[in-house]
């Protein structure tokens, strides 16, 4: 063990909701091998391996676990997607968690690194992959070395590696640390950096990992979240676990609620079922604003959604609602905006995310994540024009043509455009930077129409028409 | 001659042995050199192309694609201020300057006694403890001026040695695979067939495919 | 057949609907390569058809709908599927094009008056074809130092790059040398090789003609012309003797670019650098360009070394084939001989084969100068194609390192490997560029792969069941000039009766040399593959009575010489001296003979010698056929005048029979392709008509090659290292050595071994040492290589600096060498 000190993870807020992942999470050694085995850990694991690894497969199907990483595919449809007769088969779990907002499966990392091994080599039993990679964030440097102790206890103890459990099922978790790239959070992204290159997005439809991945070889890569639930469902069963939740959105999810709310945290709350509402003003939840500041708008999943006002909070964790209301529940990170944000300035820390993180492949994204950052930069600064924000939306059209989701507006009449949107490049980089400029510009337009109206006058100089007729004498 | 002392060479060997192919181990391996150098150099770049097969130019393109990786000496102390939008409503701009002003350099740059590098960075995950920095990617949160100066105060006077290593070292547990338990990694073109247990008739007899 | 079945399993074609017309697309086709073969260009930058796609560039995208509505996808992503509809020039496909080209324009410097793309800029005319009048973007651009240079050949701008990643998938995915790659990320991203390691790929031009916009140019061809002034004609290059397809390119009758043309059965478009940039040495200020006669009072070896031309005094046409006429004359039977015709046309070797035998009544001809196999297995033998190579289960490699020798050979075996299309197994003395691709690569000491192999096969080798399944393609050449000929062929002989399916590709080097041999340049054969001893009755007809004494190859006509026995020695584009393993023999040789005539381009080391410089045109200065290893006619074309009075080699031949009163019956290039298809009829086709860009394939030989008996392995000496002399691509000829842009990129020549040899010798790598042969010795520094196969000593052949082959001799199957330390000195640390 480390002779150092490693402070508890803060930000976890438990609450009265069924706890599915976050179990151990109020134990403070709930991240050793002692403590797990203690608490039904690798019970999963053994159940699975009582049975066949195709009803395995069907019971993770059944339980209809909807991926935790952004896109929200169930998992076990997605394992279905492996070619038959193609061998080997891997597992790459996504841990490259640094979707702007989102914080949870650092925490599940950090304080029940187990429950995610024992995730691992369930999803590997059941659809036979033959060796699983386990990517880390490279900035989470704690997490990294709680999964380290915990793969080093587990292989010690006969749970990973050669004959598990005294059967035939073998199979090696490899910890492989990021170094500081968004992108890589994009799936064939992550298998580029897995196999020594640039982090740079491959997606060649229909050509998708679980057929043609790491190495060409059919891959699956799940999220750290959507692995750690599998050792409650082998515990408990899909019904179990579809009794929570609803139908389409069944069980729990981890949701960061960040921003200006009384208080902010990490909560796991039932899916389908809770609202914004709840979880911004729930007692049991975010507590609303502060005293005496107003909720002005929220960003509902993770900093590429498109921006909600309170006239969305009572929709529910539910992806067929919040889709149709012009944006989506991403990856779980909810961000909040009271009446004193500058809404110029809070879309442009996200676009500038955006910028600093596209991976250069695609024209539009490279070249137009940069353009908008600086055109809203300056509308901030205030030496924009009047045609400059005309310019945003003409560059964000480059990236994502055609109607751009949003909420709606009904004190303006406008209705929402449901998602997804188009988009001019190979992933959702390019989109995302364009998505909170839309959002404010489409919301908001106002504040910035405050910001450039003073230089209106710029805009006809610059285009070469006479800004004014001066009588010259000849 | 070689880049890499004998110690991390044995580790370079054992990491790439976990692999299918060598060359999943070079983000891995430009860990361990920056570990050793505090940043990466042009020499570690070029042993690490012999070690995974390739060459310094692909090393260099995969290396200088990942923000972590410093191809420049930096500070003893890298501290991170997350500036993304979390932070950023919670006053994160007000720390920058508030920072720049008291290490005496803009973000980016190193103060000259080489103690710290200054750096804004992006989303760190830990967005409901905003603002939020990392020394070396270890985490303080909800850092207010006080505690700001407070923090540079202890780094400076060596009381969070043993907390925070040195700039290059992150993980200080490494993952060790016992060789008795380790499967193994085989190159992919010699695996044609389903793992055995995919193979081999579940204890209750039922088939598999 | 099998055919059949599978025909009916997937259905041949694919239709889809593009802009409302219905194609039938291939299976597996891509969306852009199918609406390209309907006639429907979709823009593109990084989309490049002999690479593989990365949907970088985004220009591409179109409206395709399969069933679920249209979307814009990039078509060089997407392949063709049943019912699928593009539409190329929807609005929303037109604003996404329009859209991709501001975006790249944004941050490029537009300087297109002072940028050598311009007039030829993808990025030029796709922003007139398709892009937004105006630009929006009011920022600074990106800047960048400009501009770098990233090799001895080639620049790079940054600020003009729209990263597209042809260049460095290309040095990835086809070169097999990523020497360039991006760096950065996002928007800073930038193309770049690593610190102090410059992009020295012998395949580096290809990145420059790839490039869509001027941000990669090559040094050689930088501001020196606008393409709207160029004349430009289609050719072959004949640099080696791949036979790739070339456009070259003149301004002010000045040779001043070649670029690659794509061909399916041989260069698909790409070039080494000797190729793209050899032009250099035919505008050379060095060039002979009027008739020159020795000095009375012959040579003046002081002199000379520092101005080589004190040993000429200059003469004109007439004077000069006056004096050749009169050697000729007064020359005993029999002791006339030409040396070279490889570097020519088919033409030129066709004339001065028809000129020795019917004029000079000499069958002492030979185009090889002891450096390739046996002429009638480099005619016979080989009936294999860079395609069957490429692939046929097993390709077999028993020749030199294909990447210094054949370059373009080498990167379609490479992509061959690479896609799995055929399987490569290697055997030779040292890893070669290939090595790294090969399924099996086996060491061996030089001028033993044949006794390798038949171990390999006559015991519990898998490679024999492996050879004896599938189809088997050979390619056989020299690996080293310090081995013999009958050594290499050997491997023949060994597959004959093991492999009997096994076909061949002859690794034939030099520019046109299988042409040469097809004309009968040498001693045994004559033209349209026939032996000397069995003249087809088509060439008897026209060429009458044939000289009855059988001839001597190169090694015999210097040998012959060496004795006083040749009175009258052409040099036809030879350099013996450099070039014919064996140099002892080769400057005897050339002493020897009491008249030598060189009919070059150059003063070398065995013309400078001569008595009558006969100034020759070069290549891109006459017109005719050429013939690659595969046994392609393809044509050459004339663009520029050759300079002075220098003559096409088939004029000469023809004035020359003149003088002696005959009449070679021909005074046009035309009227010999025309008798060269009359009386060969293996060239019928290929010479009877004009051949298209492909050539045409002139297969068959009218004899069956005579393999060397499978013997014994030579002896080994125990205490000694086995001499392999390699081919380096620029090399100490004369062609590296005239082009500018080359002559610099000659390495040191050192003598490599494997680091346990070198131990055994017991000094540090780069100690200067001596090595012995049986023959002579050389000083040099001995370095360790763990490429090297065991037992090895490796020296690249020619040097430019070291008389290499005062070390082998020519009737040796192999050479030992022994390395000598006395006195030697370590180098500074």
């Amino acid at each position: 063990m480390a002779s150092y000190t490693i402070p508890h993870a803060p930000g976890f807020v438990a609450n009265d909701a069924p706890r599915i992942v976050t179990e151990r999470f109020d134990d403070p050694a709930s991240f050793t091998l002692e403590r797990y085995l203690a608490t039904g850990g690798y019970d999963g694991l053994r159940a699975a391996l009582e049975r066949p690894p195709d009803e395995v497969h069907s019971e993770v199907r059944d339980a209809t676990l909807l991926g935790r990483g952004g896109a929200g595919f169930p998992a076990g449809v997605k394992w279905g997607f492996c070619p038959p007769g193609v061998w080997p088969r891997y597992l790459v779990v996504n841990g490259d968690e640094s979707e702007p907002g989102t914080y949870k499966d650092r925490l599940l990392m950090e304080l029940d690194p187990h429950q995610l091994i024992e995730g691992c080599l369930i999803a590997c039993y059941a659809v036979g992959l033959s060796q699983c990679f386990l990517y880390i964030r490279g900035e989470m440097a704690l997490a990294q070395e709680r999964v380290a102790q915990a793969l080093n206890e587990a292989y010690e103890a006969g749970w990973v590696g050669r004959n598990i459990c005294g059967t035939d099922f073998s199979v090696d978790i490899v910890l492989h640390s990021g170094a500081g790239a968004y992108v890589v959070g994009e799936e064939t992204a992550l298998i580029e950096s897995l196999e020594g290159n640039r982090g740079m997005p491959r997606l060649k439809p229909p050509y998708f990992p679980a057929a043609i991945g790491l190495y060409g070889l059919p891959t699956i890569v799940n999220n750290v979240e959507t692995l750690s639930n599998l050792p409650w469902i082998m515990r408990n069963g899909a019904e179990a676990f579809t009794a929570i939740g609803t139908s389409t959105s069944p069980g729990t999810r981890m949701i960061a609620v960040s921003g200006h709310v009384q208080r902010p945290g990490v909560y796991e709350i039932t899916n389908g079922t809770t609202t914004f509402r709840d979880l911004i003003y729930g007692e049991d939840y975010c507590r609303g604003m502060h005293p005496g500041r107003e909720l002005k708008a929220f960003v509902p999943g993770g900093g590429s959604a498109p921006w909600f006002t309170p006239a969305q909070l009572d929709l529910p964790f539910e992806a067929s609602e919040v889709g149709p209301q012009g944006s989506m529940l991403g990856s779980g990170a909810v961000m909040v905006m009271d009446d004193t944000t500058d809404i110029p300035a809070a879309a442009l820390t996200l676009t500038k995310f955006y910028a600093h993180e596209s991976c250069g492949k695609c024209v539009p994204c490279r070249e137009g994540a940069t353009w908008l950052e600086r055109v809203l930069r300056r509308v901030c600064d205030g030496t924009g024009t009047p045609r400059d924000l005309d310019v945003l939306l003409e560059v964000g059209a480059s990236i994502s043509p055609g109607d751009f989701p949003h909420a709606a507006v009904p004190e303006r009449g406008l209705e929402a455009k449901p998602f997804p949107y188009q988009m001019t490049t190979i992933c959702f980089v390019g989109p995302s930077a364009f998505a909170p400029v839309h959002s404010a510009l489409t919301l908001f337009p106002e504040e910035f129409e405050a910001r450039v109206a003073a230089n209106a006058h710029l805009d006809a100089e610059l285009s070469g028409d006479p800004v004014s007729e001066v009588p010259v004498s000849v | 001659m070689s880049f890499f002392t004998e110690e991390n060479r044995a580790l370079a060997g054992e990491i790439i042995g976990r692999y299918p192919k060598r060359r999943s181990a070079m983000i891995p391996l430009l860990h361990v050199a920056q570990g050793q150098a505090g940043w990466v150099t042009p020499e570690a770049m070029t042993e690490i192309a012999e070690l995974v097969d390739t060459t310094p130019a692909e090393v260099l393109g995969t290396c200088s694609f990942y923000e972590m990786f410093k191809r420049e000496p930096v500070g003893k102390y890298l501290v991170n201020i997350c500036v993304t939008m979390s932070c950023a409503l919670a006053g994160a701009v007000e720390l920058m300057e508030h920072a720049e002003e008291r290490l005496g350099v803009r973000a980016g740059g190193t103060t000259p006694d080489g103690m710290f590098t200054l750096a804004s960075a992006e989303c760190q995950a830990a967005c409901t403890e905003a603002p939020c920095l990392q020394v070396n990617y270890r985490y303080r949160y909800r850092v207010d001026t006080e505690g700001f100066d407070q923090l540079i105060d202890d780094l400076a006077s060596g009381s969070l040695e043993g907390e925070i290593p040195q700039h290059g070292i992150t993980a200080r547990v490494r993952q060790r695979i016992p060789e008795d338990r380790m499967v193994g990694a085989v190159p992919p073109a010699e695996v044609n067939e389903a793992p055995v247990w995919l193979a081999v008739p579940a204890p209750n007899g039922a088939g598999s495919s | 057949m099998s055919d059949t079945t599978a025909a009916e399993a997937t259905p041949s074609t694919v239709e889809v609907t593009i802009d409302g017309v219905a194609v039938d697309a291939q299976p597996g086709e891509l969306v852009i390569a199918a609406a390209e073969r309907a006639g429907v260009h979709i823009p593109r930058f990084c989309y490049h058809e002999r690479m593989s796609s990365v949907g970088m560039c985004r220009m591409c995208l179109v409206e395709i709908d399969t069933g679920r509505g249209p979307q814009l996808q990039a078509s060089c992503m997407v392949q063709v599927s049943p019912q699928m509809v593009v539409d190329t020039t929807s609005e929303r496909t037109q604003r996404a094009q329009e859209g991709v080209l501001e975006m790249l324009l944004i941050n490029h410097p537009l300087d297109c008056p002072v940028c050598d793309k311009g007039g030829e800029c993808p990025l030029q005319d796709q922003t007139m074809a398709y892009g937004p009048g105006e630009s929006r973007f009011v920022e600074e651009k990106r800047h960048f130092p400009k501009p770098i240079p990233i090799s001895e050949l080639v620049h790079l701008d940054r600020e003009r790059c729209i990263l597209c990643d042809r260049c460095t998938r290309f040095a990835d995915e086809i070169a097999g040398d990523p020497l360039i790659d991006f760096t950065e990320r996002g928007n800073e991203t930038q193309v770049l090789t690593f610190p102090g390691e410059p992009f020295s790929s012998y395949f580096s031009g290809n990145t420059v003609q790839i490039c869509p916009v001027g941000a990669l140019t090559a040094a050689p061809y930088r501001f020196k012309a606008r393409p709207w002034d160029l004349a430009q004609t289609e050719s072959t290059c004949t640099t080696c003797a791949v036979g790739c397809r070339i456009a070259i390119q003149s301004s002010r009758n000045e040779l001043v670019r070649c670029l690659g043309v794509d061909i399916d059965p041989v260069n698909h478009g790409w070039l080494c650098d000797k190729g793209r940039f050899a032009y250099g040495s035919v505008g050379s200020p060095e060039r002979v360009t009027r008739p020159m006669q020795a000095r009375s009072g012959g040579r003046v070896a002081d002199i000379a070394e520092v101005e080589p031309m004190r040993n000429f005094e200059p003469s004109d046409w007439a004077r000069a084939l006056d004096a050749v006429a009169a050697a000729i004359k007064t020359a005993r039977p029999g002791a006339i001989a030409v040396l070279g015709g490889a570097r020519g046309t088919n033409e030129d070797a066709y004339a001065w084969s028809k000129l020795a035998r019917t004029v000079l009544g000499t069958n002492h001809v030979d185009a090889q100068l002891g450096d390739g196999l046996a002429a009638d297995i480099t005619v016979g033998l080989g009936t294999a194609t860079i395609d069957d190579a490429c692939t046929a289960d097993t390709t077999l490699l028993v020749c030199g390192d294909l990447r210094e020798e054949l370059p373009v050979l080498q990167l379609r075996l490479r992509g061959a490997a690479r896609s799995g299309s055929t399987r490569l197994v290697e055997i030779s003395p040292t890893e070669t560029g290939l090595t790294r691709d090969a399924a099996r690569s086996e060491r061996c000491r030089g001028g033993e792969a044949a006794a390798v192999l038949r171990d390999l096969l006559d015991g519990d080798d898998p490679l024999s069941d492996e050879l004896a399944a599938g189809s088997v393609v050979v390619v056989l050449g020299r690996s080293s000039v310090a081995e013999s000929a009958e050594a290499a062929a050997e491997v023949a002989s060994v597959l004959a009766d093991r492999v009997p399916h096994a076909k061949f590709l002859v690794a034939a080097r030099r520019g046109n040399v299988r042409g040469a041999l097809d004309m009968g340049l040498s001693p045994g054969l004559l033209p349209g593959r026939s032996l000397s001893a069995d003249p087809t009755p088509a060439l008897a007809a026209v060429w009458g009575e044939l000289p009855p004494e059988p001839g001597h190859d190169a090694a015999g006509i210097l040998a012959a010489a060496a004795a006083g026995d040749i009175d009258v020695l052409f040099l036809l584009g030879a350099d013996p001296l450099t070039d014919f393993p064996d140099s002892v023999l080769a400057r005897l040789g050339v002493a020897g003979a009491r008249t030598v005539v060189a009919v070059d381009t150059f003063l070398n080391q065995s013309t400078i010698e001569a008595d009558i410089f006969l100034p020759a045109a070069a290549f891109g200065e006459k017109s005719g056929t050429t013939t690659n290893f595969e046994g392609r006619v393809s044509e050459l074309s004339e663009l520029v005048t050759a300079p002075g009075s220098s003559r096409p080699d088939w004029m000469i031949a023809a004035e020359l029979a003149m003088l002696c009163d005959a009449d070679l019956g021909f005074v046009s290039v035309s009227e010999i392709t025309a008798e060269i298809a009359a009386v060969c009829e293996t060239h019928a086709e290929a010479m009877g008509s004009p051949v298209d860009g492909d050539g045409v394939l002139v297969s068959g030989a009218a004899f069956e090659p005579a393999l060397p008996p499978a013997h014994v392995a030579p002896p080994r000496d125990a205490y000694g290292l086995r001499l392999v002399c390699n081919r380096k691509l620029y090399d100490g000829g004369v062609t590296v050595a005239q082009t500018p842009a080359l002559a610099s990129l000659r390495a040191e020549t050192a003598l490599r071994v494997h680091p346990i040899d070198l131990e055994r010798v017991g000094v540090a790598s780069g100690t200067e040492v001596e090595v012995h042969s049986e023959r002579g010795a050389l000083r040099l520094p001995i370095v360790a290589d763990s490429g090297v196969g065991r037992h090895n000593a490796v020296l690249a052949f020619p040097s430019p600096e070291l008389d290499v082959g005062a070390l082998i001799d020519a009737t040796a199957t192999v050479t030992d060498v022994r390395i000598e330390t006395r006195g030697t000195q370590e180098p500074a640390p």
